[in-house]
């Protein structure tokens, strides 16, 4: 067995690959609820994290020549990011659990040696009571960094912070 | 239904720390607390298939409209495996790098370096059924950055990889064999394990080499696998 080649940090000039276009995973027409996912991110002196972007993946709904389900966003200099997409539904997890909806999500940019994963969950759905992952995170408020809150119709807000205080949990996939 | 087969969990010391802290950019910027482990689920073990009609591949980064850039023509070709040896079919690479003299196409590289109006230093192409790959580029120049006194980035180009899940994601960096600058290179040194490091320099080969027109560099590389076929039901 060869063991996995290793990352190395996509570095700050990863915008010459930048399709815009890949921020709205509607734009092949996807149908379902359409949602824009946004948010800021920050580092450990509480500045915007620049020379980033968020790739996003769902599992539902499915990938389709309609729907990617994977889309890609600039991480602009103000930490914010900002994605179009079709809201999830529950997916099954392991054994008989069932998922809540959610969203996984890496973190990329200069200074960040391997992508980080996390996952963006609804507030205000019955299932995150009962959601394999969340239910795993002992602290509410450790929990409450995975959730995105409902700012506006239609607009989920979830920020990401890399270091330090209220810190996002971060995955180990 | 069944339970996803997991992908292995990364062997120990082949990935970089994101706490490393010669590379200053890190400092700030990796969590302070260890990852929650998530067991795989469907959301982990499937992943964006892209097709070459809705990504259109770009295997030839040094034309732009009929004009040819300027430096060392390079072929850059490999094999995508995953841990077992098994091909990675018909998967999308991105690469991007800096031109000849070593100048981002980027409006924050303010190097003191010529820009090439023929290179824009951005490529696209797929793995054929065999995991095979091959892209025709300019060997990037050294550019230094502002990390430590007199520091130089090594020539290297920027290669992204999905493979078949989300688990299986990878950015990482292709090196140059011989390069005296990555003794002093903290990303390249950010990998423990000296295999794994140097597994990221590669190889120059006289096969992918084609006559009266380019050297060959062979960039093989492994993604997550996990050591299991699927049951089928």
């Amino acid at each position: 067995m060869t063991a996995a080649t290793a990352s190395q940090t996509i570095g700050p000039y990863w915008h010459l690959i930048e399709d815009k276009s890949w921020a709205d995973l509607t734009r092949f027409g996807a149908e379902g609820e359409r949602i824009v996912l946004t948010g800021t991110v920050i580092d450990g002196d509480g500045a915007p994290f620049v020379d980033g972007c968020i790739e996003i993946w769902q599992a539902d709904p499915p990938a389709s020549d309609s729907f990617p389900a994977f889309g890609r966003s600039v991480i602009d200099r103000y930490g914010n990011y900002h994605l179009i997409t079709v809201k999830p539904g529950p997916v099954p997890g392991r054994g008989n659990a069932q998922q809540a909806p959610h969203i996984a999500i890496n973190v990329m940019g200069r200074g960040l040696m391997h992508h980080l994963v996390t996952r963006a969950y609804f507030g205000g759905e019955a299932l995150n009571a009962t959601d394999p992952l969340l239910t795993s995170i002992e602290e509410p408020s450790r929990r409450a960094t995975l959730i995105a809150r409902n700012d506006a119709p239609g607009v989920w807000r979830l920020d990401i912070r890399l270091q330090g205080g209220n810190e996002t949990v971060f995955l180990d996939i | 239904m069944s339970d996803p087969i997991p992908y292995r969990p990364y062997a120990p010391d082949t990935q970089p720390s994101l706490d490393s802290p010669d590379y200053l950019g890190t400092r700030r910027r990796h969590p302070l607390r260890p990852p929650h482990k998530l067991p795989h689920t469907v959301t982990e073990t499937t992943g964006p298939a892209f097709s070459p009609a809705l990504f259109p591949p770009t295997a030839d980064m040094t034309i732009i409209d009929g004009r040819r850039a300027l430096g060392e023509r390079i072929i850059v070709a490999g094999r995508i495996t995953d841990e077992d040896g098994r091909p990675v079919p018909h998967t999308m690479v991105e690469i991007w790098q800096a031109n000849a003299t070593g100048r981002y196409h980027h409006p924050a590289d303010q190097h003191d370096a010529p820009l090439d109006p023929n290179f824009f230093g951005a490529g696209r192409v797929f793995t054929d059924a065999d995991g095979r790959y091959k892209v025709v580029t300019i060997r990037p120049g050294a550019y230094p950055w502002p990390n430590h006194k007199n520091a130089w980035r090594p020539n290297h180009i920027h290669f992204s990889f999905f493979g078949p899940a989300f688990a299986t994601r990878l950015v990482t960096q292709m090196y140059f064999p011989g390069d005296p600058l990555l003794a002093f290179d903290p990303i390249y040194n950010a990998v423990p394990d000296l295999a794994a490091r140097e597994r990221l320099v590669s190889v120059f080969d006289l096969d992918i080499t084609q006559p009266d027109y380019a050297l060959g560099y062979r960039f093989d590389v492994v993604l997550r696998g996990r050591g299991a076929t699927p049951m089928e039901h």
